[in-house]
């Protein structure tokens, strides 16, 4: 039995990276933070450079705890419509070259978000990551955590749960 | 503080809540009001037009912050918790307004409660309840500070 040659790996990783730059790209307050995010596989990580219009406390300095909140809730929503377009794009249900501008995967949304703010967050970049440990027909719960230079010591973290757009009328 | 020129200059001097664009309406006793005008640079969906929640949320925890603030005896804050529920999307045009009430502070730890509406005065576009540090006058200054605010 013979199986179908594989496709390039540079083909692959070009169609999934142009999937994830228009999923993000797309959104104006994502570009406003400067938020980036970096693929290893289906792995996300988002990236949060410093910058002084960050600042919440002047005078320790520290990042306000709304761009904290801000940047937890985008890379959980980001993981999540990461998570179904990956699998729509695997399982060959979706077509990535319609994926544009105009034609982006539904965005979920919020119902609540929860912030646990373990330490002040410092004038430097903060990353984070999301875990998605519930993705159900209608509603998903994420989990994120956020660092700044030791992965182990977060300085916050965060629970949020989300309404996920109906699958019939996504892109 | 219980002046509320200096918590209205401070919340002025937050270089995030300025970028936001936010403009603080009353304040005062442990009750703090502040507004944030529609901008299309801070869109969550573009679909839609509606402003991002992390948006609203950064209105939100300044808002509440800023009513800690002026609990009286208050001398500083930082958010320990803050949940977010959101009711409905806001409606693209209009600006969203934040009040925020300090409704209980103990020597270490203040409890806020918000709402946030657009210019519909009916069904808040969302709530939000929080947890957070509370300095006070009647502790010894020195004392150890850290928070993410």
């Amino acid at each position: 039995m013979s199986r179908p040659r594989p496709e390039p790996v540079q083909v692959v990783k070009e169609r999934r990276d142009r999937a994830l730059k228009t999923l993000v790209g797309g959104i104006p307050y994502v570009q406003w933070l400067g938020i980036q995010f970096d693929r290893r596989g289906d792995e996300l990580t988002a990236t949060l450079p410093f910058d002084e219009k960050l600042i919440g406390n002047p005078f320790l300095p520290a990042i306000h705890g709304g761009v904290t909140s801000a940047f937890l809730e985008i890379t959980a929503m980001i993981e999540l419509s990461w998570s179904m377009l990956w699998e729509d794009m695997e399982k060959g249900a979706l077509d990535p070259q319609s994926v544009d501008d105009a034609h982006l995967p539904r965005l979920p949304k919020t119902i609540d978000f929860t912030v646990d703010y373990l330490r002040s967050g410092l004038p430097r970049d903060a990353y984070a990551r999301a875990r998605v440990n519930r993705s159900g027909r209608r509603y998903a719960s994420v989990h994120v955590e956020a660092w700044q230079d030791n992965r182990t010591r977060l300085f916050a973290q965060a629970t949020g749960h989300f309404l996920i757009p109906s699958r019939d009328k996504s892109a | 503080m219980t002046d509320p020129t200096a918590a209205q200059q401070f919340i002025e001097a937050i270089p995030h809540s300025k970028a936001l664009g936010m403009t603080l309406e009353e304040i005062g006793d442990g009750r703090a009001v502040i507004s944030m005008p529609y901008d299309t640079r801070f869109i969550g969906d573009p679909a839609t037009g509606v402003i991002a929640g992390g948006a609203v949320s950064a209105l939100m925890d300044t808002c509440c912050g800023a009513a800690v603030m002026t609990f009286p005896g208050a001398r500083g804050t930082a958010t320990l918790d803050l949940r977010i529920d959101y009711m409905r999307a806001a409606k693209p045009g209009q600006r969203i307004i934040a009040r925020a009430e300090c409704f209980h502070a103990t020597r270490t730890v203040a409890f806020v409660k918000a709402t946030a509406h657009d210019e519909d005065e009916g069904l808040p576009v969302a709530t939000a309840s929080g947890a957070f540090t509370m300095e006070s006058v009647t502790r010894a200054p020195g004392a150890k500070t850290e928070g993410a605010q």
